[in-house]
């Protein structure tokens, strides 16, 4: 599904991931963990391909394919979706058309046949009424005056609705409370299957309690410097990243 | 991102094309015997052709205007022809049977299929090639309910008096450098009047198109609502592509009687010049519009074309607690300037005014805003509102804000908000993220940007504008 090996990128003349490996099979879940500045979210936006991050070692295969030689939009096609950490508003834009262009976009690029107007509404019902987003937020603007927790649900309601092969969650915990947090976790749980994998970026372990993965790693200093199971977790919860400072160096 | 800009900003204008047709053209030039050539061509009253001639002693005293936020060479008016009219038009066809069929093919080309549109959109068309009006449909259906919709040639024909009551009434000969030009040369134009208590049953729609090398367009345009009547008015407009500048100056007088009500739209994509800022259309117009009491004007435009735009829409609320509205989207890209904006003038008791822009800047475009509120000593209780938004694609363009604002009524209320944001790289990584591309993506973010304006155009219409506002954005993102 996902392989990364010896990845190396930069923002502007600083190095943030500094040789960082990871190979994720379908159907597997990974958290990836860490302090501060880790790189834990330039992972997420390289793989993306956001412009700001430059390349400079390594190699991404996805899919069978060279990630890295693709566009944002193709990668996207391609099968990989990141959940943000700040989503972003697009005044004026109405959610539902947001939805319905980028379904459209995904679809025509995997060969699929375009959904009918009535065929999408339902589709998009069901995914808001699974993330408990009222429907009154498919009218509105693309995040457009949402609550942090409202954002991060409709994240999740985009990702029901494109079927990723590759779900990259970045921080998607953060600022939200812990009813919002299980409904957002109910909508990944929801979406396991044995051909759709997850890389879940957090700070914190309380989401592995409601997602809980197959693998944990510890990303500092720019690469993965300890992986473990889920126990992985529960041991850095209980004491901190410090006791890594010697793999780190 | 600069570089997918660049790509789409390089999109070619999808409506360049010329038709060849042959044309009954004045040499250039402008004197009075021009002027007498026009209104004898027209075979216009004695009366008419004085007005023209006062206007034009009054122009040639005149200055052209310097205070826009714009950088052009003034045009050679000695090198414009000032009169043209397609040859196979000397007999007015009486059917699109009989129409130029080559004309036909231009309407096409522009997405104008006459055919369709009379049965599908119940829209009668006065369709204005060069100078001349071609061709008037659903002339029947208008005239039972006793709406007039004519060109104005044929109005000066037909209904001297209610032309020479109007006429310059709003828009006097001598009020400005180009409405100036336009009265003493117009060519033609539209007239609508619509009788008291009417409601028109249709919308009425103009396609204005320049054809002609080296024509200058004067269009002339009169509305007359009359006491508790309601028309709804459309004008789109498309020019071939061109290497020259054509200089357009056009005048458009709107009256609204006690209780009337007007809504003019324009969308205008005039050849706007090719990505080195050669040719394109300079577009000088005088558009204005006067309310008595309770009536309402409501201008809405998109405008995306023109190498120079220096239009004001404006409104006087001469009556007590009549209304002006103004919704406007002005997007401009590679070298495109506009400068652009309304006057609301509130003399009347109780009057309310809104006005939204929405400017849109990309490539190495400038586009400013200019509106004036005036509340006049009278006017206790006006109100206003003003929202003036721009949004910047890319590093190279500029977006400017001149609101005027002149209070003489210690009761009137004036607010003005306005804001300056950039299509941001989050936005695009967002959209490009959820699979769409680039285009689409500033397409729909710009789109976005213009809600609040195009929920005012009519349903038809807005889905035009909005494919109009993808095609002109073709070659910027940021």
């Amino acid at each position: 599904m996902l392989r990364i090996e010896n990845l190396c990128a930069r923002v502007e003349e600083k190095e943030i991931l500094k040789g960082l490996n990871l190979h994720v099979k379908p159907g597997e879940v990974h958290a990836i963990m860490g302090p501060n500045g880790a790189g834990k979210s330039t992972l997420g936006s390289v793989l993306a391909g956001r412009e700001a991050f430059e390349v400079t070692a390594g190699s991404v295969a996805f899919q069978g394919k060279d990630l890295l030689d693709l566009d944002v939009e193709a990668r996207a096609h391609l099968g990989l979706f990141l959940a943000f950490q700040y989503p972003v508003e697009i005044p004026g834009v109405s959610n539902m058309e947001f939805l319905k262009s980028s379904v459209d976009a995904v679809r025509k690029a995997r060969g699929k046949s375009d959904l009918s107007s009535v065929e999408f509404m339902k589709l998009a019902r069901e995914a808001s009424k699974k993330v408990k987003l009222d429907q009154a937020f498919l009218k509105r603007g693309v995040n457009e005056g949402f609550s942090g927790g409202e954002k991060k649900r409709n994240e999740i309601l985009q990702m029901m609705l494109l079927e990723p092969s590759l779900c990259i969650l970045d921080e998607t915990d953060s600022g939200l409370d812990i009813d919002a947090l299980q409904t957002v976790a109910d909508g990944v749980n929801a979406m396991r299957s044995p051909d759709r994998s997850f890389v879940v970026v957090t700070h914190y372990q309380r989401l592995l309690d409601y997602i809980v993965p197959d693998y944990v790693h510890v990303l500092a200093g720019g690469k993965i410097v300890k992986s473990g199971d889920k126990s992985l977790a529960k041991e850095l919860e209980a004491k901190g990243y410090s006791w890594l400072d010697g793999e780190v160096a | 991102m600069s570089e997918q800009v660049e790509h789409l900003i390089r999109k070619e204008y999808a409506a360049g094309f010329h038709t060849a047709i042959d044309t009954d053209t004045l040499p250039p030039g402008l004197n009075e015997d021009v002027v007498r050539f026009i209104s004898a061509k027209k075979n216009e009253p004695e009366w008419l052709l004085e007005w023209r001639l006062q206007a034009f002693r009054a122009w040639l005293e005149m200055d052209e205007p310097n205070w826009a936020q714009l950088n052009y060479k003034a045009p050679d008016y000695q090198s414009i022809s000032y009169f043209s009219s397609p040859k196979s038009m000397e007999d007015r066809p009486q059917s699109l049977d009989e129409v130029d069929p080559k004309l036909l093919e231009t309407y096409e080309k522009l997405g104008i299929p006459l055919h369709e549109q009379e049965m599908l959109a119940g829209v009668a068309m006065d369709v204005v090639f060069d100078s001349v009006s071609v061709v008037t449909t659903f002339r029947e259906k208008l005239s039972e309910a006793g709406v007039i919709f004519c060109s104005i040639s044929e109005a000066v024909e037909k209904y001297p008096a209610l032309v020479q009551k109007h006429l310059g009434s709003v828009v006097p000969q001598k009020d400005n450098y180009f409405a100036a030009l336009n009265s003493a040369v117009f060519s033609d134009g539209s007239f609508v009047y619509i009788p008291k208590g009417v409601r028109c049953p249709m919308e009425l729609s103009t396609y204005f198109r320049i054809n002609e090398q080296n024509t200058g367009q004067f269009e002339r345009t009169l509305i007359v609502a009359e006491e508790g009547s309601h028309v709804s008015y459309l004008e789109g407009c498309t020019a071939p592509m061109r290497d020259e500048n054509q200089l357009h100056a056009a005048v458009v007088e709107l009256v609204a009687n006690d209780n009337a009500e007007i809504k003019y739209s324009t969308v205008q994509n005039w050849y706007p010049g090719d990505e080195d800022g050669k040719g394109g259309i300079y577009n000088f117009v005088t558009k204005r519009g006067v309310c008595h009491t309770r009536a309402k004007i409501s201008w809405t435009q998109v405008e995306t074309g023109s190498a120079v735009t220096w239009k004001y829409p404006s409104c006087v609320l001469r009556g007590d607690h009549s209304v002006g509205e103004f919704y406007s989207v002005a997007l401009t890209n590679n070298y495109q300037q506009a400068d652009t904006g309304t006057k609301m003038i509130h003399i009347g008791k109780n009057t309310r005014s809104t006005i939204i822009s929405k400017g849109i800047s990309a490539g190495k475009s400038q586009n400013t805003y200019r509106g004036l509120v005036r509340m006049n000593p009278g006017a206790d209780g006006a109100r206003n509102y003003t929202q003036c938004d721009s949004l910047l694609i890319g590093d190279r363009c500029g977006a400017h804000t001149f609101p005027y604002i002149e209070s003489k009524n210690p009761s009137a209320v004036i607010e003005h908000e306005a804001t300056t944001s950039k299509v941001s790289d989050d936005q695009m990584f967002l959209c490009q993220q959820r699979g769409l591309d680039p285009e689409k993506a500033v397409s729909m973010i710009v789109n976005g940007f213009c809600r609040e304006v195009f929920k005012e155009l009519p349903m038809e219409f807005a889905v035009e504008a909005g494919k109009l506002l993808e095609v002109s954005l073709e070659g910027s993102v940021g």
